[in-house]
């Protein structure tokens, strides 16, 4: 029994400072030179400033001239994560659903008569698992481009070839789901833009009231 | 669906054929042999005995003494994870000058770990500081995988030992199945998920000017170095809370897929070593036969059921099909780049292996999709299960299913030449029948008293209901995953634990159910090693049941299932099972 402890108290010592300081420390330091970009996060710059993570979504309400992320419970935090948990039996599941669907429909059916309640994909109206998704469907791509197409004055196949130059395809041509890019595709709108900086365009396109103070001034 | 299908496939595929070459290695890595790692790891290996003063080759240990050292060390490790999260806010590497966990919490939160279930009612990236996770949690992650895997390889030397009583050196055990399994596996694993996506860093949060012009921050972390080693030691726990949705956590579908391999390629491989250290090949098959037609059974409902989607969405008015451009189905809690197929499939490997990891919530499955993990966690963890922990259950049911058919037949039950009598039967029946009177009991109290739902998230109804149970059933199996709306801690600021309180009863009978659950069965199962062990090997004659035939793994699929459904179905009618039979919402 005291020998039980005595091998005890040290391999809890030599555990931790070998598994749970020198592992990841030493892994840290190898990615920190080998993979900087990707250790921290993957993030995009527009204009020389930090805009996002490819890997993590974005709130794009109320400014139709970008592509809408999906639905977020968690208001797109990317630093205090949690699940919806709406439950497949719950009204609240149902309202939730109603109300994503008539906003999508109220925001895209200008812009493209024919839409119709059955052609929206199911993840344009329903809630990610992270709140912070960086992707859209191909098919939620495909409805929104009609409206970024008008709003932003471009010919809709322009808009078309932006949504297939960032859709990323199935991981070795098999795992996962293809999807859209979403802050990708917005920065690279933003990227056509007539003079170039960004704050023009999104002044420009955003709808009075939409961002309730919210700005990019400076 | 065909792509779907054809992406489980391969993954299926992939695991059968890692199953051999990983089995031979370990097994080898358990028989003190030479593998190709030992050059470089076999002086580190006996300068750490040399360390903890031990003598693994000359100091053979009876089961009792193999348990003192086993329960004497996780006692003290958990002591270790307490003192930790409780004074997280004067340990370094906090950047988000994060304060210390409450007592109950943390309470909950070591047992969790220790036990090698990571349930998690903490929030990772809104309260615990990178010291905390890496040399608290990460460090259970290594070192709860390893106590695991040390106890059935001390089953199996039990099983095959030739008369006497000792099962091995639990030291021994634990720092190869450390040096030669876990770390070097994860120290490449890591580094490929960094080279993905995944981030690895010990950095201030970035607080960013979104592109729409709001703001936005991104936490960061030591996260790859963590993520491998919660996916290979069947630990689950996240980094965020989250957990693999998160895609700083899981950020492709190509993680995706490494990441569901670790999490199997252990208890599957296992049935392989456990085939070559019993000497016979087939009794490893066997035993993966059957979990594998239980593992596989569970990914086909919960694929098909989530594609149909749910009442509340079709009431919506919401077409679920899919369509060119869109995986149609229940995309509620889901995330794109895993679509339907992906998210099912984490589903069902993350409730049959102990893991708990998820990549979708839980709680927003369709009611029959989300009576698979109640399914699978209801087999005790027996399909793959718990790297160790699955396949000791598993050869408990195994002797069960042997004393079974003995009586049928009528002869005096053996397995691998040895006579399975009163004492061994006895102990078996403990070990099979602790945890799911553990989960029934707990679950019983925490719905009957108001103290218990004051955890709940959906209310009283079958969702509530399927909270309460699904919170003990995975505390009991030691897997960790949760229908997430069930909470033992309260967060009213964040972050960083301001303010912040746990809700004590869930918290303590969590954990007690945690702690008593995870080693009262090691103890019978060691018992059982330490009886197997002294007796002797008689030959196979004719009338011996074979243990290595279709006959037998029906027979043993049957018991498991038999046992699981008698004990649980009741339950499981209540919740999942009433949510998926009605289309009305409440």
């Amino acid at each position: 029994m005291k020998r039980d402890l005595l091998t005890s108290l040290i391999a809890v010592a030599v555990l931790t400072l070998v598994l749970g300081i020198a592992y990841p420390l030493a892994i840290t330091g190898i990615a920190q030179v080998v993979f900087p970009g990707k250790a921290n996060g993957s993030k995009l710059t527009l204009h020389g400033k930090t805009v996002g993570s490819i890997l993590i979504g974005q709130d794009f309400k109320g400014v139709p001239a970008y592509f809408q992320s999906r639905p977020s419970a968690t208001g797109y935090a990317a630093d205090a994560t949690f699940f919806g948990n709406v439950g497949p039996n719950s009204v609240e599941g149902r309202e939730e659903v109603r109300e994503n669907l008539a906003a999508y429909l109220k925001l895209n059916k200008p812009y493209d008569r024919s839409l119709t309640r059955a052609q929206v994909p199911v993840d344009a109206v329903t809630n990610s698992a992270s709140g912070v998704d960086p992707q859209i469907s191909e098919a939620n791509a495909r409805i929104q481009a009609h409206r970024v197409a008008v709003v932003r004055g471009l010919p809709l196949r322009k808009v078309e070839e932006l949504i297939s130059a960032h859709t990323d395809g199935r991981a070795l041509g098999v795992f996962g789901e293809p999807g859209v890019n979403v802050l990708e595709l917005n920065i690279a709108l933003d990227e056509l833009g007539p003079t170039g900086r960004k704050s023009d365009i999104s002044t420009r396109f955003r709808p009075v009231g939409g961002l309730g103070g919210g700005g990019d001034e400076g | 669906m065909a792509q779907g299908w054809l992406q489980i496939g391969i993954f299926v595929a992939v695991l059968v054929a890692l199953t051999k070459p990983v089995g031979v290695y370990m097994a080898r890595v358990f028989t003190n042999q030479r593998v190709f790692l030992t050059p470089l790891l076999g002086p580190i290996e006996r300068l750490t005995y040399k360390v903890l003063r031990v003598r693994p080759e000359h100091e053979g240990q009876d089961w009792k003494a193999y348990a003192r050292s086993l329960i004497v060390f996780s006692l003290l490790f958990w002591v270790a994870l307490y003192l930790v999260l409780r004074t997280q806010g004067i340990q370094p590497f906090n950047p988000q000058g994060f304060h210390s966990g409450p007592w109950d919490l943390s309470f909950n939160t070591s047992s969790s770990f220790v036990t090698n279930t990571n349930w998690q009612y903490y929030g990772g990236e809104t309260t615990l500081t990178y010291f905390a996770q890496m040399a608290g949690l990460a460090v259970q992650n290594f070192v709860s995988a390893a106590v695991g895997i040390a106890v059935v390889v001390a089953l199996i030397r039990g099983l095959v030992a030739r008369s006497g009583r000792e099962i091995g050196n639990f030291w021994g055990d634990l720092i190869r199945t450390l040096l030669y399994v876990l770390l070097p596996v994860s120290i490449v694993g890591a580094l490929f998920l960094v080279s993905q996506g995944v981030i690895q860093n010990l950095g201030h949060y970035a607080a960013i000017h979104t592109l729409a012009g709001g703001t936005q921050t991104l936490a960061g972390g030591p996260v790859a170095s963590q993520e491998v080693i919660k996916e290979l030691g069947t630990n689950g726990g996240g980094f965020f809370n989250v957990n693999s949705a998160m895609p700083f956590e899981n950020p492709s579908g190509l993680t995706n897929f490494v990441e569901l391999l670790l999490i199997l390629v252990i208890p599957a491989g296992l049935t392989y070593t456990y085939g070559r250290m019993v000497g016979s090949q087939r009794q490893g098959w066997a035993i993966f036969s059957a979990m594998f037609v239980l593992f596989v059974g569970g990914v086909i409902v919960v694929y098909m059921a989530e594609q149909h989607g749910t009442p509340a969405q079709h009431l919506a008015g919401l077409h679920t099909h899919a369509f060119d451009g869109s995986t149609g189905g229940n995309m509620e809690g889901k995330e794109q780049r895993f679509g339907i197929a992906d998210s099912s499939l984490w589903t069902a490997v993350t409730t049959v292996t102990s893991c708990g990891a998820v990549n979708a919530a839980f709680e927003s499955l369709t009611g029959l999709g989300g009576a698979v993990p109640f399914v699978n966690l209801s087999f005790s963890e027996v399909v793959f299960g718990g790297v160790g922990a699955g396949l000791y259950t598993m050869l408990l049911y195994v002797l069960l299913a042997v004393f079974i058919g003995g009586l049928m037949v009528g002869r005096t039950p053996e397995y691998l030449g040895k006579k399975i009598q009163a004492r061994e039967i006895k102990l078996v029946s403990l070990g099979v029948l602790f945890t799911p009177l553990v989960v029934l009991l707990s679950s019983g109290v925490a719905s009957a008293t108001t103290l218990g739902k004051r955890s709940l998230s959906a209310g009283v109804n079958p969702q509530g209901f399927s909270e309460t149970l699904y919170a003990y059933l995975s505390q009991a199996n030691n897997n960790g995953s949760a229908w997430a709306g069930y909470t033992g801690f309260v967060q009213p600021h964040t972050p960083g634990n301001v303010g912040s309180y746990g809700i004590s009863f869930a918290d303590l009978l969590g954990g007690f159910v945690l702690i008593g659950a995870r080693f009262a069965p090691i103890l019978f199962v060691l018992a059982v090693a330490g009886a197997l062990a002294s007796k002797k090997v008689s030959p196979a004659g004719l009338g011996t049941m074979r243990t290595d035939n279709p006959t037998f793994v029906f027979l043993l699929v049957g018991v498991v299932v038999l046992v699981g459904a008698l004990t649980f179905f009741p339950a499981i009618l209540l919740g999942p099972v009433v949510q998926s039979l009605t289309t009305r919402l409440f």
